[in-house]
């Protein structure tokens, strides 16, 4: 017969849970809090370092005291989890009392969040998250990265302009890769360009090699590709190591698969990619190059896209605490932050006083060998573009 | 007709890999019957070992896929000594805690050490593109994987079979007692054949970062696909989980090709089918212990 | 003979189904912990729901010995039901929408029991991780229905019984789902002490003898198997009404793998140890990722790796020092509590 009665083991655990769970911080006055909420474990960690960095950097340059307030950041990871994104998010409003809450690496973390910013009127500014319709889902969201309809509508009218009659298309099966095909096919198909295969490929994926098989044997003039910041050098070595490249068969999308981040590493395949996007490293302005020695200098390597968001991001926050003077309540934070214009390291950039999205120039730029390192050089400019997801409307 | 061919080199080339990556575990796990969830961070130890010699110190491609073994297989052998050894006698659910808990550890302190970005070597210009036999694409780099991993199934084979080793470790395996009573020293073939399987987990990490990505989270990602390598292979010869390896990898690239929408069903319902018809895998022995 | 071996079983039985002090004791704290941080209700709901959840496995590993790395399976198709239910207007009424969620899992845990029951432990965990697998596969197909990797939209939970709605601070979450998990919990416990939790320990601990003495072996293991399978649907559900969300990740290996290791933790076989397991694997990566967003996973592997070391006995020895101490003080020597470890080997 044996002993069936253990039930004291809790007492520890509550003794345990007791010392994890007091550990909330009062509020102060002067202290201007900005819960940032991003992936750093898990498939989608690098956009959370990538905008962690940025952010750090950003306040090394230009302090930590604005309007009179000290800006305090508190990290906190979701491992691009919706529901640890919203019990985080929930935790920073309700115990931590922040100003702002930011950060959002994927799309359904922007959505898990966007309910509380409502009802706790706090602004959000996503950094990261790129589908079209997530401002729409709360009136205190406001974007600093990019919308994928803002630079997939560009490539399909550049590709029509461009003699490109066929094109496969190969993207991501969520909503940021939906958008960019949806946006992508309406502009190309209406200019009269053909899509001769589309496949839609699982987020989680080891291996292209079947997929791009489908294209070549598709026979396009080129390829449309939209797959998540970091699986771009996969499918780029797979896309050389297939032959498509000799078999003439350009690479076009958004710049998420030429992301800056990883470019140097992906081998001369990508030479000669085409790609519209919003922030490339080689983006000839003073500003740019000061950012990119900057970042090397502290994290020795090159920013990307990403990075641009997080360091865009920041400033939108100072720059509309320093228009409240300090106030720091939500409404008077977004009415500051409607129609603010600065200049960023990817260009001139302002938010969209309607719809609270960002308003930036669209480069095509084509992969090229830069001082031995391979860089997307921007070789036209769109000036000012909206996001047309919403346009639309 | 020549895309089926192309697919099924892929598929060949891709199982050939999944089964370097995954045999030393069916030995552990198999033989040793050790569930060593950690087998994927020695596949990674090898990756990366592979990408700093080749992409910052400069070696050649070829010169450092023996050193991501080596590696693999030392740190395989000094853990085994401190730390699994003593975890043999252990239900199957310490081990499991146990060798989770050094997945976490290890991808934490890569992440740390390399940064979580994928990470690519840099491979000879040799390796690059794809070249046509009557019009069946064949990739250069999954040639050479099909070339390495064809020599080191015969060889082990031939090594489990023929040799003195093999049969000593075939003992040790069958009744470790009465082994150890013939003078067959079981720890050190048990510590031998840890730390071979994971020098092979690492030469098939080293060979993997090109067509499955290297990243602090492989270990944890693939964790699935050595399982399924393993049970569906059942564990009384190498020759099990070779077959399941190349079943995986066409079933998986077929998949992929002909119903891309369905890819994944096609894998985890051959393996459930598998499984239920053959509890103890394809070349399963009943359960010993 | 019979007769009276029979009686010392029914003894025996009810011995062990009486509810000792310190569950009581248990549940007590368990109320004023919640009661004591109203501003973690958060965390704490995610703590109930992962013990009911640990609860569920409990009944199959603890007492059926069935190991399951696939458990997320039911938990995604509860957490899927109880999001379309509410989406479509279907039931609005949480604990309708709650139980009905439960039942669609259980089907799914009853057509897959037959596909579980055969093979040995390794067999078993890869079969029921393909289910599971399978069942994210098909989420990922059906992405009109389910929303895909973006998770299903516009779920919006009506108040519990029209009164009570699910508010910021999650009070209304948390007390509904410690409700949820004290009903289940009574529930679970009657089970296991009834003659058919009794059946179960002993098809566990030798399936061969225990069909020699006349238990239906593959009955029971299907009935315990579907139950649990309620149990895990239940839990999903909870997850769906207490966030209001539902994505691919409910199907997640992670969740599952999560599971074991809080139970193995916390210690099968007796009911509390997924409880405990539970809030500490939780706590643990709450604490974690307070001093350290980027690395927590290490410490987090660390701990497991020396509770392995160290031995999970000699853990709930040392664990258990502190209370055997002050009980001694109070109540003599014979009061100290020990725990025991009955699980698969």
């Amino acid at each position: 017969m044996f002993v069936r009665n253990k039930t004291l083991t809790l007492a520890a655990s509550a003794a345990f849970a007791a010392a994890a769970l007091a550990s909330g911080a009062a509020r102060a006055e002067d202290v201007f809090k900005i819960g940032l909420i991003v992936p750093m474990t898990g498939g989608q960690a690098s956009t959370g370092k990538q905008i962690d960095n940025a952010i750090k950097l950003y306040m090394q340059q230009n302090g930590d005291t604005v309007a009179g307030k000290k800006i305090q950041v508190i990290l906190k990871d979701d491992a691009a989890l919706p529901d640890n994104t919203k019990r985080l998010a929930q935790e920073l409003i309700v115990n931590d009392k922040v100003n702002v809450i930011a950060g959002f690496g994927v799309t359904p973390a922007a959505f898990a969040a966007a309910p509380l910013a409502t009802q706790g009127k706090i602004p959000e500014v996503v950094m990261a998250a790129g589908t079209s319709i997530i401002t729409e889902k709360s009136p205190y969201i406001v974007r600093t990265s990019f919308t994928l309809p803002q630079s997939s509508t560009i490539i399909g009218d550049w590709a029509v302009k461009n003699g490109i009659k066929k094109v496969a298309t190969l993207t991501s099966d969520y909503a940021p890769g939906n958008d960019a095909l949806a946006s992508f096919k309406e502009r190309f198909t209406a200019g009269g360009g053909e899509i001769v295969e589309e496949v839609k490929v699982p987020l989680a994926n080891p291996d292209f090699a079947p997929f791009l098989q489908r294209m070549k044997d598709s026979k396009p003039d080129a390829m449309f590709v939209f797959v998540p910041a970091g699986q771009g050098g996969n499918f780029m070595k797979q896309y050389a190591e297939r032959g498509l490249d000799k078999s003439g068969i350009k690479v076009i999308g958004p710049g998420d698969v030429t992301d800056d981040d990883l470019l140097n590493d992906m081998g001369d395949a990508v030479l000669g990619a085409v790609t519209a996007h919003i922030y490339s490293a080689a983006h000839p302005s003073a500003k740019n190059k000061e950012f990119v020695a900057a970042y090397k200098k502290a994290y020795n390597s090159r920013p990307g896209f990403m990075a641009v968001g997080g360091y865009d991001g920041i400033n939108l926050i100072y720059e509309a605490l320093k228009k409240t003077d300090g106030k720091t309540d939500g409404d008077s934070l977004i009415a500051a932050m409607k129609g603010l214009a600065w200049e960023s390291p990817r260009g001139p950039i302002s938010i969209d006083p309607e719809t609270r999205d960002i308003v930036q120039n669209v480069y095509i730029r084509k992969v090229e060998k830069v001082d031995g390192e391979l860089y997307n050089v921007e070789f036209q400019t769109f000036e000012a573009v909206k996001d047309p997801g919403k346009a639309k409307k | 007709m020549t895309s089926i061919l192309t697919n099924l080199f892929d598929g060949v080339a891709y199982g050939m890999l999944l089964f370097v990556l995954a045999c030393g575990l069916a030995v552990t796990l198999g033989l040793m019957n050790f569930v060593n969830l950690a087998h994927g961070a020695f596949a990674m130890a090898g990756g990366y070992v592979c990408a700093i010699m080749v992409n910052r110190v400069g070696w050649p491609f070829f010169a450092a896929l023996p050193l991501a073994f080596v590696a693999s297989a030392m740190i395989g052998a000094l853990l085994e000594r401190t730390l699994y050894q003593h975890l043999y006698a252990r239900s199957h659910l310490d081990q499991v805690l146990f060798s989770i808990g050094l997945v976490f550890m290890t991808v934490a302190t890569v992440d740390y050490i390399m940064g979580s970005s994928r990470i690519f070597i840099k491979l000879p210009d040799v390796l690059q593109g794809q070249f046509d036999i009557f019009g069946v694409g064949i990739g250069r780099y999954r040639l050479m994987i099909i070339a390495i991993c064809g020599l080191l199934t015969v060889g082990l084979q031939l090594v489990l079979s023929k040799t003195r080793f093999g049969s000593r470790l075939r003992a040790a395996v069958d009744d470790p007692r009465a082994a150890s009573g013939l003078g067959i020293n079981v720890p050190q073939v048990f510590a031998f054949t840890f730390a071979f399987g994971c020098g092979l987990a690492g030469l098939g990490g080293a060979l993997s970062a090109e067509i499955l990505g290297l990243d602090p989270y492989f270990p944890l990602k693939f964790m699935i696909y050595f399982l399924i390598v393993v049970t569906v292979g059942g564990s009384s010869s190498i020759t099990g989980p070779f077959l399941a390896s190349l079943l995986l990898g066409i079933g998986d690239v077929a998949g992929k090709y002909y119903v891309p929408k369905l890819g994944p069903f096609v894998i985890y319902t051959i393996m459930i089918v598998i499984l239920i018809w053959r509890p103890n895998g394809l070349f399963g022995r009943t359960a010993t212990r | 003979m019979t007769t009276n071996a029979q009686t010392d079983v029914g003894i025996l039985a009810r011995q062990h189904g009486r509810w000792h002090w310190s569950e009581f004791a248990f549940w007590i704290v368990v109320l004023a912990v919640g009661l004591a941080f109203p501003s973690r209700y958060l965390i704490m709901t995610e703590i109930l729901r992962l013990a009911l959840f640990a609860l569920s496995l409990d009944l199959i590993l603890g007492y059926a010995g069935i190991v399951s790395l696939g458990h997320a399976a039911f938990f995604g198709v509860g957490a899927y039901c109880a999001g379309l239910l509410s989406v479509h207007g279907l039931i609005n009424e949480p604990v309708l929408a709650l139980i009905v969620a439960g039942l669609a899992a259980t089907v799914l845990g009853f057509v897959t029991s037959f596909l579980v029951i055969r093979g040995v432990d390794l067999t078993r965990l890869m079969v029921t991780l393909g289910i599971a697998l399978l069942m994210e596969a098909l989420a990922e197909r059906f992405s009109n229905i389910t929303g895909g990797t973006d998770g299903l939209q516009g779920i919006d939970i009506q108040p519990i019984f029209g009164v009570f709605a699910f508010d910021m601070f999650g009070k209304t979450g948390f007390f509904y789902s410690l409700a949820v998990l004290f009903v289940l919990f009574l529930l679970a416990r009657t089970i296991v002490h009834s003659p058919f939790g009794l059946s179960l320990r002993a098809i566990k601990n030798n399936p061969l003898r225990a069909a020699a003495v006349g238990i239906p072996v593959n009955k029971r293991l299907i009935a315990i198997y579907t139950v649990a399978a309620f149990y895990a649907g239940i839990a999903g559900a909870l997850f769906t009404q207490t966030t209001a969300l539902a994505s691919l990740d409910v199907f997640s290996f992670e969740r599952s793998a999560d599971l074991v290791l809080l139970l193995v933790i916390g210690g099968s076989g007796y009911l509390y140890g997924g409880l405990i397991g539970a809030a500490v694997f939780r706590m643990l990566q709450e604490l974690f990722q307070w001093i350290t967003p980027q690395y927590w996973m290490f410490w987090i592997g660390l701990v497991l790796v020396v509770i392995v070391m160290v031995g999970r006995h000699r853990i709930h020895a040392y664990a258990l020092w502190l209370p055997n101490l002050i009980l001694r003080q109070i109540a003599g020597r014979k009061a100290a509590v020990v725990l025991t470890d009955n699980e698969a080997p």
